[in-house]
């Protein structure tokens, strides 16, 4: 739910287009593709707001003064936070989109390593001004929405923006995985065939899209209301999983989410 | 059996039932095989049925394997009842929408085109059938969408001849051969399917099936095999009424060590066949000027369930799965004149983590160790 301070609780000024910027950090841009994949209502939605700043689909104007603005990322170097403090201060909302953004994705698993991560992928690492962690961007600043997801979706970003410029009920998604699995008619992949899934302590948003396709959940949506992390963590070791394996499928995309993180590095630590 | 209430129908003549419904105007509905479980979808004919197949079901564990051959029945039930069929998933109830001249008009969606003639229903999920049709078809205000749909409805039951190691639907009193709230029901044995009606629409289709008069010998095999579906049963509730007797338990702690498994995820709720709560939310159009109101199947395994400003009233796993079964097996009575199992063994199978209740319900309804 957004809890908008006093300032911000008057309606948009009307003359004037809301200005919106989609920004970008450590990611891989999937999210940003939530807008350019609206079709038709990506023209409706530019016919409403002034995108700004959004570097996937062209603009580059100056980041002031800004009504709406979604970030995409992890903080992952020193101009990364510089950047989400100076755009926080010209921001009305701030809403983060997907996992990087909102968790620290799946770059934050080097927070679990030590060593070097970055000496074994750069040739020149002296190069990046890199953080010690990957971190989500309300480790720095209040951020006012987050979208889980990766990536999140189109009616995730119209949800928050009807949320924002209309008032409308913001559609929270609060259910597990499974229910939506069962509100489609999707046969149990842990039942059916004994395959690990994280759908039982996941957040729903993505349609239960790997199960509808027999695959496990993968965890995309982050961890859900009341996740039963260890319950499900001694039924994938009871389908065989080592140890390891067990911490491996909590240590992935939203690997630096408290509950995910807990009881992957409980089962790492054996 | 005389020909007027029943007869014979040869295994090579069953797809003259599936003709006759579709020339009075029904749309097929029938167990199918899809990804690995038995599921009810669009049939054409005898040939779209499961055939020669058996499910092996455990807690948590469902899987289908070659089963006695010819045979079109011979499993249990697969993860859905007749609930999603009359009670939707989700959907529509009314979209608004705000004028040019501001006034707010609402409309609904059309109710269904085509009736349904469900083939193959179990005793179980008639009895499951009967219990929602209690919240959602009757009363003071039944919910029109429901109750379009149950309204055309054309049911076939078959008699159960192969219960799953998770069915206890003998210790229930609800099958395993289906007794009321049919339109036709099949008892199959190995030569075809000894037909029955039990109601005005079954009888008045009954007349135009390809029947011969039944024989003894396959009444006597037909029995025999009910029999030994009910005998065969290992798992059972308790044949007492559970009414006031779990709502007296609030702090038992075996809730507690129930706690410790449950995954709090509503797989449960969702495949069993009597569950009815739902949530409701606006689908707000990206302009503002129309908004669906969608109903969608929630749990009391969800936050929302509970929500109560400002937090939910039951936060915790052990007070969710407390609310499912003590509503479930106690005060379902005060509502409805019966518990809401019906033994059909869902909860058990399709469970992620095999929480199987008959086994703990004994542990609960003991006097705790140490007070």
């Amino acid at each position: 739910m957004i809890k908008p301070t006093p300032s911000r609780q008057q309606s948009l000024p009307p003359p004037r287009k809301p200005r919106i910027a989609v920004l970008k950090l450590a990611s891989c841009d999937g999210c940003q593709l939530a807008f350019l994949g609206l079709g038709n209502r990506l023209l409706e939605l530019a016919a409403m707001v002034e995108f700004v700043h959004f570097a996937e689909m062209g603009p580059l104007g100056s980041l002031t003064d800004l009504d709406i603005t979604f970030i995409e990322g992890s903080l992952s170097t020193q101009e990364d936070l510089e950047t989400v403090r100076s755009v926080r201060k010209e921001s009305r909302y701030l809403v983060t989109i997907g996992a990087c953004a909102t968790s620290g994705g799946i770059q934050a698993l080097r927070n679990l390593t030590s060593g070097d991560p970055l000496a074994s992928v750069y040739p020149s690492p002296d190069f990046i001004d890199f953080l010690a962690h990957s971190t989500p961007v309300s480790s720095e600043v209040p951020v006012d929405l987050e979208l889980w997801g990766c990536p999140v979706t189109g009616d995730q970003v119209l949800g928050a923006l009807r949320t924002i410029l209309l008032g409308a009920p913001p559609p929270v998604e609060h259910d597990k995985v499974c229910l939506e699995c069962k509100r489609r008619g999707i046969s149990c992949v842990t039942v059916t065939k004994g395959v690990p899934c994280l759908g039982p302590v996941t957040l729903t948003g993505c349609g239960a899209l790997c199960p509808s396709f027999g695959r496990g959940c993968y965890g995309c949506f982050g961890p859900s209301e009341n996740p039963e992390t260890a319950s499900l963590a001694r039924t994938f070791s009871g389908l065989g999983l080592t140890p390891d394996e067990v911490a491996r499928r909590f240590l992935f995309i939203n690997s630096n989410a408290g509950p995910f993180r807990e009881e992957g590095e409980r089962w790492q630590e054996g | 059996m005389t020909e007027a209430t029943g007869g014979f129908l040869e295994r090579e003549r069953f797809c003259a039932l599936f003709d006759l419904l579709r020339e009075r105007g029904y749309h097929l509905v029938g167990p199918r095989i899809r990804d690995g479980a038995i599921v009810y979808g669009e049939v054409s004919g005898p040939e779209d049925l499961p055939h020669g197949v058996r499910d092996l079901q455990g807690a948590a564990s469902y899987r289908l394997a070659p089963g006695e051959s010819g045979r079109h029945f011979a499993w249990a039930n697969g993860p859905q009842a007749l609930k999603p069929l009359l009670f939707f998933p989700r959907e529509t109830l009314w979209e608004s929408r705000r004028e040019p001249d501001g006034s707010l008009s609402f409309s609904s969606p059309d109710s269904p085109s085509k009736p349904l003639a469900i083939i193959g229903v179990r005793a179980c999920d008639l009895s499951a059938l009967d219990l929602q049709d209690r919240h959602f078809g009757k009363g003071p205000f039944p919910d029109p969408f429901y109750a379009a749909r149950r309204r055309d409805l054309f049911l076939i039951a078959v008699d159960c001849s192969h219960p799953a190691e998770t069915c206890f639907c003998a210790s229930t009193g609800d099958g395993p051969e289906a007794r009321s709230g049919f339109d036709l029901a099949l008892g199959e044995i190995d030569e075809g399917f000894l037909v029955r009606a039990g109601s005005e629409k079954g009888r008045d289709l009954l007349r135009d099936l390809p029947l011969s008069p039944s024989d003894p010998h396959m009444e006597e095999a037909l029995n025999h095999q009910t029999d030994q579906a009910r005998n065969s049963q290992r798992r059972a509730l308790p044949s007492r009424n559970l009414r006031g007797l779990l709502a007296a338990r609030p702090d038992h702690p075996h809730w507690n060590d129930l706690a410790t498994r449950c995954l709090s995820c509503g797989n449960c709720t969702s495949v069993c066949p009597t569950c009815f709560c739902f949530s409701e939310h606006e689908d707000t159009s990206l302009d503002g000027r129309t908004s669906r109101h969608v109903r969608q199947w929630d749990s009391c395994f969800t936050p929302g369930h509970s929500y109560i400003h400002p937090a939910p009233l039951r936060g915790e796993t052990r007070f969710r799965y407390r609310q499912w079964l003590t509503h479930k097996l106690d005060y379902w009575h005060d509502q409805y004149g019966r518990s809401g199992c019906v033994g059909c063994g869902r909860c058990v199978s399709w469970c992620p983590v095999g929480i199987d209740f008959t086994a703990d319900l004994p542990l609960l309804l003991e006097e705790p160790h140490g007070g």
